[in-house]
């Protein structure tokens, strides 16, 4: 019988004294209703991210080495070859918003993978009983993903800069590149989220977050002018956010020609798009 | 096999079918149920609420929609199928508020799946499920913030703390800002976590995690605490501490709580009601001690028609001894039980077992 323990109980079993405490929990909260929901919601969510990333940032570290390199080994060697027409910047200066959005857009392509995670934890079945639509849950998880990208983003400005990269510093276009990584961001966490509700195992996802990222990368302005590419390999950029990701970030941080505008209505639209595939798809996760 | 009445009255039936003395007492109210007319309350219903041990006549509820206190929770016709697989398969049950009501059953019996259907996890059609009058369906909101649920996996975040852990729910169940604080310590008080709260989860042990959970649970002041199989995996111990932290909870809430389990001795202990499911369908339903009761009441009668007709060679001597939930289960559940759900007697040697070593 369970209570064959009888004697001596846990410690920290203390019923009287617990009891005496909860008036706090006889009374419900009162409900958020209409906008208010969606922004709570999306705090609570990056809080939660913040605090995992203060217990433990190894990741944030180990994630800077990749970057480091393409921009240390690829950016170096490259700059000294000038074989990519970059229209006058040095090539490791317009290699830097390339990385930098690749390096959001890994962290991002990975909240699939932790999506699937946290059903199989039973975590995210348990925030689905919660009241909180399934629109603002995953609006909540594109901009913990967006969060993260930022930090590391700023990271890899940083190795940027101890490369010698010239790197504007004022504060609103940096503002601006801010907004620009956390809505690609936004975007690539909800495909991968989506793709996640559509194979719902884990390694069928890994598989397929290494399928799509390096062609996502290489399938745009990252590395090289769109202008250099063959036709075929041009028309999948133009459908490819992270180059209007890089383009942005570009005009931004080196202040050379790009279509800022456009660049913010694609990015927007894409985070939109992909909260409402996200949300349609969490439903054959949570079952 | 769905238009069988699970409790069939018939007199000197095979060893595996249930005989019943009182047949209208406990209910596994079927189909005829499901399509009763949902606006009249049943008569006596008003005032059965205060004392949940009463064994009066009409325990079923099927549909007291104008009462003035309305169930905590109500299914009616309740059904999910899985491709092929009928999961719940027409459950009708009713917990009335204030109550701890276990729903029993082997692995595969369907508890999760309902649990699951109640909790708005899985989409159920309009008037299937009503938790205190708001329908699963069409106020999912609504149910959603009267609900507490513990799922059956150990399900905190590792990598937060056990106050972490707590305050994202008490932020996403809209606590405001100036009282979070107070409800989450007030919450991991209850538990006995206080020590621990600011400690990574992952170095808490499973009972811990548990409890923890339940501190998210409560943390949003639930009306209706939804436990799936909260202790199993557990050792004697933490199984002995979780209960006892529930029923702490509840009495000083007065919150009711579901709970699934597939240890009889638990349901036996902590719940008020119990019903036992099986194959998706729930095959008795009260007290424990009334299903005991009947029981025994049964085989005494089964005794009496063996020795009328002697061909049949019953086991007459088990009447004598106290009957436990356990042989109630077997004897509603027949004999699929022994074909079909190897896992539940594996799971009662694993209990076997735990009792020994503890």
């Amino acid at each position: 019988m369970s209570e064959a323990p009888a004697a001596p109980q846990p410690g920290s079993v203390e019923p009287p004294a617990a009891a005496r405490h909860l008036d706090l929990l006889l009374i419900p909260p009162r409900p958020r209703t209409g906008w208010r929901v969606l922004p709570a919601r999306v705090v609570a969510m990056c809080v939660v991210e913040l605090q995992k990333l203060r217990h433990d940032r190894t990741e944030l570290y180990t994630r800077a080495v990749q970057p480091a390199l393409w921009l240390v080994v690829f950016g170096e060697t490259f700059t000294r070859i000038k074989a990519i027409p970059t229209g006058g910047t040095p090539y490791i200066d317009y290699l830097a918003p390339g990385i930098i959005a690749q390096s959001a857009m890994f962290i991002a392509i990975f909240y699939g993978i932790m999506i699937i995670w946290e059903r199989d934890a039973g975590i995210l079945t348990k925030l689905l009983v919660t009241p909180t639509p399934r629109s603002a849950l995953i609006a909540g998880k594109a901009f913990a993903a967006g969060l993260k990208a930022l930090l590391q983003a700023v990271v890899v400005i940083v190795i940027a800069a101890l490369l010698g990269v010239a790197m504007t510093w004022n504060p609103l276009r940096l503002l601006g590149v801010a907004v620009a990584v956390i809505l690609g961001s936004a975007f690539f966490s909800c495909l991968s989220i989506s793709i996640a509700g559509i194979v719902l195992t884990r390694d069928r996802l890994m598989g397929i977050g290494q399928a799509i990222t390096m062609p996502l990368f290489f399938a745009s302005n990252a590395l090289y002018p769109v202008a250099v590419m063959p036709g075929w390999l041009q028309t999948v950029s133009r459908i490819n956010p992270l180059s209007y990701q890089v383009d942005a970030l570009r005009g931004l941080l080196l202040g050379t020609p790009s279509h800022l505008g456009l660049d913010f209505a694609v990015l927007a639209a894409a985070s939109v798009a992909g909260i409402a595939a996200a949300s349609a798809l969490l439903g054959r996760l949570a079952r | 096999m769905t238009s069988e009445d699970p409790v069939r009255p018939v007199p000197g039936a095979a060893p595996g079918q249930s005989l019943h003395a009182a047949p209208s007492r406990h209910t596994a109210p079927s189909r005829h149920t499901a399509g009763a007319p949902t606006g009249r309350p049943t008569a006596p219903d008003p005032d059965r609420t205060p004392d949940p041990d009463r064994t009066s006549a009409p325990d079923r509820t099927s549909a007291p929609d104008p009462a003035p206190l309305p169930d905590a929770l109500a299914c009616r016709g309740l059904r999910y199928t899985f491709g092929e697989t009928r999961a719940v398969d027409g459950v009708d049950l009713s917990v009335r508020p204030g109550e701890v009501f276990g729903l029993l059953g082997p692995n595969g019996a369907g508890k999760t799946t309902a649990i699951r259907c109640i909790t708005t996890l899985l989409p159920v059609p309009t008037g299937m499920v009503r938790v205190f009058g708001h329908d699963a369906a069409r106020e999912r909101m609504a149910v959603r913030r009267l609900l507490g649920y513990v799922p059956q996996q150990l399900s905190a975040d590792a990598g937060l703390t056990g106050r972490e852990n707590v305050a994202l729910f008490a932020r996403v169940f809209d606590i405001p800002r100036r009282e979070r604080a107070a409800r989450v310590g007030q919450a991991l008080e209850a538990v006995g976590l206080t020590d621990a709260a600011n400690r990574l989860a992952s170095t808490y042990s499973g009972g811990m995690i548990r409890r923890l959970e339940l501190a998210q649970a409560l943390v949003s002041a639930p009306r209706l605490l939804m436990l799936d199989e909260p202790t199993i995996g557990l050792d004697p111990i933490a199984r002995t501490t979780v209960w006892e932290h529930i029923n702490v909870v509840r009495a000083a809430t007065g919150m009711t709580v579901l709970v699934t389990t597939h240890y009889m001795d638990e349901a036996e202990q902590y719940c008020d009601r119990v019903a036992l499911m099986h194959r998706g369908r729930i095959r008795a339903l009260g007290t424990p001690a009334e299903l005991r009761s009947d029981l025994r009441a049964r085989r005494a009668q089964a005794a009496r028609t063996t020795t009328t007709t002697p061909s049949a060679p019953r086991t007459s001597a088990s009447s004598d001894v106290e009957p436990t939930l356990e042989d109630v289960f077997r004897d509603v559940a027949g004999t699929g039980l022994d074909e079909q759900s190897g896992d539940f007697r594996d799971v009662r040697s694993t209990r076997r077992t735990a009792t020994r070593v503890g």
